[in-house]
């Protein structure tokens, strides 16, 4: 397998998770390596967000083992709360710092640049000292994004990126994640198929266990150019695999 | 009106009037992102327990409503954090029960008692000197609060689960700014009363809110619109010979409603 020689920067183990007696998660085995672009699919409740708050350490598994880098970044899927909170872009990138190293008052001009730079890379730099109230979802999809990489993190774990914001905005967004793909690795939680033949190279479908595709076998066969892929053929290859 | 500065009591009050504003607008600020002001409403009713006790057993009136703010504090803050989904009822609980405690212990003391009313809408002019250091010593905790915390504040006021997940204590920090509240409603109560206290925690910052665009700018804008209100409602109080904490309060609630009628016509 191509992957063998890439770095493994998460791996799941005999991961199992269950609330009260229901279980949740049941054996789930997992490995992302360096620079991946990981799609986690799946029914509504079939533990998807679950998976990612066990990777994310706000949940802890019942069973099983999780080995994983510190520099995770992680992009939230309600981007839409406290809309009218007075803050400017620029300190809501910065709130994406981490406890160390950092000025008692005040923000380090490193820092500022920093933020700045990294304002730049998601196309939102002209914003930086605009409030937060001002910005479309899409806009604020960009600046939540840029939270997330202002710690430099390996891992960018996205859940439904895309849920709250209008088609055009989707586009531009998941061109983002394609460009940040060369440098780093992203999970993406989603409920967009299309997205998954487009831009993924890995899919794990997830109803409380995990069958696990490699896209890129797939995406030969289909025609990704065209921008539209039909989800039942895709679901229906999909289904074709023994897994 | 002039002749009027140079009396002691005066002067007090229009000093308590500044500290109790800026306290109120940084506070009040914090309240209001953090969408606690009825959860303060309900410190602020508790703390007439404190007020029945300290009437009770002779102990000052700070030291008693300071108790029973922070101790309503304390427990909004374990809801807050255990059982958020039922705040609303935790919350009628403590104003209520609060209350209670505070008319029975009055009661309970021997006596005619001292005027009640001067604690449930302010009493301003009685400002005395250890008030002020009260105020000055609670104005230069919140200060010091704010420059260790600024960022962590800011960060779990905005999004506390982003904050959670970046490693930043989220129950210490709703703590604090539930303990600071209590103190500052103490200090609050001197100046507009327990029944008032709310209306000064969130008008000014209302106003405040959609003028700035920081945090930080918005609590230093709630803290001058708050003393604006409060000097000239002094001077109503003064002139007309009307109870001082009504009077603050309605200054206030009419500027906001001109603020409104400007801000849909602009």
């Amino acid at each position: 397998m191509q992957t063998n020689n890439k770095q493994t920067l998460i791996s799941l183990q005999d991961l199992s998770f269950s609330y009260d007696k229901e279980m949740i998660l049941e054996d789930i085995n997992l490995e992302i390596h360096a620079k991946d672009f990981l799609a986690i699919i799946g029914p509504n409740g079939g533990g998807k967000s679950t998976l990612l708050k066990l990777i994310l350490g706000i949940l802890t598994p019942n069973k099983g083992s999780i080995n994983k880098i510190d520099s995770i970044g992680y992009v939230p899927q309600n981007t839409n709360i406290n809309t009218d909170f007075p803050i400017k872009v620029i300190e809501v990138v910065m709130i994406g710092q981490g406890l160390s190293k950092r000025k008692l008052f005040g923000y380090a001009k490193e820092d500022i640049a920093q933020a700045k730079e990294i304002l730049g890379e998601v196309g939102m730099l002209e914003y930086a000292d605009k409030k937060i109230a001002l910005l479309s979802g899409g806009e604020r999809q960009r600046v939540m994004i840029a939270r997330a990489l202002f710690s430099k993190p390996k891992v960018l774990i996205l859940d439904e990126p895309t849920s709250s914001i209008d088609v055009e905005g989707q586009k531009q967004v998941y061109e983002l994640f394609k460009k940040l793909n060369e440098e780093i690795t992203i999970i993406v939680v989603t409920h967009d198929i299309s997205v998954v033949m487009g831009y993924a190279t890995k899919v794990a479908h997830i109803n409380k266990k995990l069958s696990f595709h490699d896209t890129s076998a797939l995406s030969t066969k289909i025609d990704t150019q065209t921008n539209h892929v039909c989800e039942v053929e895709l679901l229906e290859m999909l289904g074709k695999c023994k897994c | 009106m002039l002749e009027a500065l140079s009396y002691q009591f005066v002067q007090n009050a229009l000093i308590a009037g500044i500290l109790v504003s800026f306290i109120a607008g940084i506070i009040g600020s914090l309240v209001v992102v953090n969408r606690m002001v009825f959860l303060v409403g309900g410190i602020a009713h508790a703390a007439y327990g404190g007020i029945g006790l300290a009437l009770f057993t002779g102990i000052p009136i700070f030291a008693g409503t300071s108790l029973f703010a922070i101790l309503a504090a304390l427990f909004m803050a374990f809801i807050t954090i255990h059982q958020r989904d039922k705040i609303d009822i935790f919350i009628g609980l403590t104003w209520a029960v609060g209350m209670a405690i505070g008319i029975i212990f009055v009661d309970l003391t021997p006596g005619y008692n001292v005027d009640l009313m001067s604690y449930l809408f302010g009493s301003i002019l009685a400002v005395n000197q250890e008030d002020l250091y009260f105020m000055g010593g609670l104005l230069a905790l919140i200060l010091l609060a704010l420059l260790f915390w600024y960022k962590d504040i800011l960060a779990v006021s905005y999004d506390s689960e982003y904050a959670a997940i970046r490693g930043i204590n989220v129950p210490f920090f709703y703590t604090l700014i539930l303990i600071l509240s209590a103190l500052s409603v103490v200090v609050a109560i001197k100046v507009v009363g327990l029944i008032l206290v709310i209306a000064l925690l969130s008008i000014p910052i209302y106003i405040a809110q959609s003028l700035a665009s920081s945090l930080l700018g918005m609590m230093f804008r709630s803290g001058v619109i708050a003393s604006i209100f409060t000097l000239i409602g002094l001077w109503f109080s003064y002139s007309f010979n009307l109870t001082s904490g009504a009077s603050i309060i309605l200054v206030a609630a009419l500027s906001l409603m001109f603020f409104i009628l400007w801000e849909k016509l602009r």
